[in-house]
């Protein structure tokens, strides 16, 4: 059964069609490459994806339910339960240390539990810098935070815009080591990226191009093994 | 204290705590406008009392005259001023008007006490010194004029007599009375040598006098008789003095008194005048502080937008965010509250002792009004900037670089 449908999906703004009659399905713990050229609506997708962004025309299912009829506050409730997002800045709070700045995700989500935060951060190798802050934290390592904060409440959906976009590659396939682990534990991954190398880890690779998908392919890696 | 509160206050702390620099510049805002407010209300309440003081020292409010007699006696005099509480009078000061001649120009005298007038003439401005001894004198700076008489000179004033039976010779020298070979009649050339210390200027009718001791009018006019006027400084307001003025009247016989109307009519309005600035400058710092501590606040929030839209983007409502930002502004108003209670205690002390010359009255009960009102301003001045930061779109902070 797949985990999350678009059904003809835009998003228009202005004159401009950032998505234009996009239709996608997406299988429980599949891991999806989004790629494409600069300003084809891969953002734009993510975030009508991760709920933070409504569509101006079409439906969007997930587990079979059409979520983009929902109000505000349900879609918040919604994305808080369900997904993880990853996002290119990091996005860390720059006065919370690194195991407040997961908690905060725990602290919306349910209860803050530090043990759990803590841990989190061991499974993407910062337990010892649990206590520093964002500034003193290399570009790396704040992304790993961010992952630890982003898997914290164990959501069925990882999505990662451009999530090795400003890392070296050392720290690349730190991260891509970490969606492997995620995924191989059944989490589903769609990660948007310029990056061929990193959308060549994914099982399934789409393109964008002026908001239509111009390919969807199965990556021949997996499919054959 | 469940985890939840326990992370929200840890969120709060490591704000405060990691964001000092800008919490400071908030804070400061805060204190600044708490503690202008603080100061100007407990001024604001206490221009009253300082300008009643400040009015008692210009002078008399109360004047007796007599009624029927020539003059008011001494016993009249104790007795009137018995009609006042002890308490509430800060001096009186007889006047003995006589006329004289000073190098055969007339001039008037009055005998005074130098020390009481000082009470109820506080405005006088001498030139020179105040006199301290019979023989010397302070001379109105018209007369000055007049005569052309300067502080260190020494004058003599003449005055010629005829003496009757009533006479009481026993204050005249032997040598200053002669008799008419022809009628037989007895004069005496009379004078008194004075030394001037002071020349007096007040700018009204005060001028037009020499003032000297008792004694030395008495000898001027070489007649035992009481007061012709009689100024009385009551530290009251003016309904109470009206109800002194009534029973001296009534009970007194022989004196009657009234107000000084210049002074106290005029001390309702300027106090009232005066009460309605400070109102209308505290109104206008509220309304600037408020502003004030808006900007800063707005300044502060706007930053955080994309902290706002992160927070929405992991699950948080609206509200959480109003709620959480709120209780930073509104710690900050209250520690600003603290700090501005106490700063305009201080403010308020200066000022008063600057232009009152007279420490302020501690009022307790400001220190909860002024932290709840910038508890209050902070709280207001905080929601217009978060409710419009609340709505930012977390689509668009997070993207943007
Ligand atoms: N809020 C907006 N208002 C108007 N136009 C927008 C807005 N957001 C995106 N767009 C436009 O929509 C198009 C798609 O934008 P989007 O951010 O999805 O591109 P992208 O594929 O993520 O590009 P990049 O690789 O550079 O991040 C762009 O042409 C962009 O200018
Ligand atoms: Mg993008």
């Amino acid at each position: 059964m797949s985990l999350l449908e678009l059904k003809n999906v835009s998003k228009i703004y202005g004159e401009l069609n950032a998505l234009d009659n996009v239709s996608l399905k997406i299988d429980k713990g599949e891991w999806l490459a989004i790629m494409g050229p600069s300003g084809s609506g891969k953002s734009t997708m993510m975030n009508i994806i991760g709920c933070l962004d409504k569509p101006s025309k079409g439906q969007v299912l997930f587990d079979g339910k059409d979520i983009s009829k929902e109000s505000r506050r349900k879609l918040t409730e919604f994305h808080r339960d369900k997904i993880g997002l990853v996002f290119q800045q990091f996005h860390l709070i720059n006065y919370l240390n690194a195991v407040e700045n997961v908690m905060v995700a725990q602290y919306y989500h349910s209860m803050p539990d530090e043990k759990e935060a803590l841990e989190a951060l061991e499974r993407v190798g910062l337990k010892e810098r649990a206590k520093h802050l964002p500034s003193q934290l290399s570009g790396g390592e704040q992304q790993r935070v961010c992952i630890a904060r982003a898997l914290i409440n164990s959501p069925e959906l990882i999505l990662a815009d451009e999530p090795t976009g400003n890392l070296d590659e050392a720290n690349e396939n730190i991260v891509l080591d970490i969606f492997k682990r995620l995924h191989k534990e059944g989490t589903s991954l769609i990660v948007v990226t310029h990056d061929p190398e990193v959308g060549e880890e994914a099982q399934r690779i789409v393109r964008l191009e002026h908001g239509h998908i111009s390919s969807d392919i199965r990556n021949e890696k997996f499919s054959e093994g | 204290m469940n985890k939840k509160t326990l992370m929200f206050f840890r969120m709060v702390a490591a704000s405060f705590i990691r964001r000092r620099s800008r919490m400071l510049i908030a804070l400061f805002a805060v204190i600044i406008g708490a503690t202008i407010l603080s100061g100007l209300v407990m001024i604001y309440y206490d221009v009253p009392r300082q300008m009643s003081t400040q009015f008692r020292s210009y002078g008399a409010n109360l004047i007796l005259t007599p009624s029927e007699e020539e003059s008011i006696s001494s016993e009249e005099l104790e007795k009137s001023i018995s009609l006042i509480p002890e308490n509430e009078l800060e001096g009186y000061t007889p006047y003995r008007y006589e006329n004289s001649k000073i190098h055969n120009m007339p001039v008037t005298f009055a005998g005074i006490d130098f020390e009481s007038v000082t009470k109820t003439s506080p405005y006088w401005h001498i030139s020179g010194e105040m006199p301290q001894n019979d023989g010397e004198a302070l001379v109105g700076a018209k007369v000055a004029e007049k005569l052309g008489l300067k502080t260190g000179e020494s004058v003599s004033a003449e005055n010629s007599f005829e003496i009757t039976p009533d006479t009481d010779i026993s204050l005249i020298p032997e040598y200053e009375i002669f008799e008419d070979p022809e009628t037989g009649e007895k004069h005496c050339d009379h004078s008194l040598d004075i030394s001037i210390t002071g020349i007096l200027e007040t700018g009204g009718s005060e001028e037009e006098y020499i003032y000297v001791t008792y004694k030395d009018v008495e000898y001027l006019s070489l007649t035992k008789r009481g007061y012709d006027i009689v100024e009385v400084s009551a530290a009251a307001m003016q309904d109470t003095l009206k109800s002194y003025t009534k029973r001296i009247s009534d009970d007194v016989e022989g004196v009657s008194a009234r107000l000084v109307k210049r002074v106290t009519a005029s001390e309702s309005t300027v106090l009232d005048k005066l009460q309605s600035l400070v109102f209308i400058v505290t109104a206008v710092v509220l309304v600037l502080t408020m502003i004030c501590v808006a900007t800063t606040m707005t300044a502060v929030i706007t930053e955080r937008r994309k902290e706002i839209g992160l927070r929405k983007s992991l699950g948080a409502y609206n509200s959480d965010i109003i709620v959480e930002f709120m209780c930073e502004g509104l710690f900050l108003g209250g520690a600003g509250g603290i700090l501005g209670s106490v700063l305009g205690y201080v403010f308020a002390q200066l000022v008063s002792m600057n232009v009152f010359s007279t420490s302020i009255t501690f009022r307790p009960l400001l220190i909860p009004i002024t932290i709840a009102a910038s508890v209050l301003v902070t709280g207001l001045a905080c929601l217009i900037p978060i409710r419009s930061a609340v709505d930012v779109d977390p689509a668009l902070v997070l993207k943007g670089e």
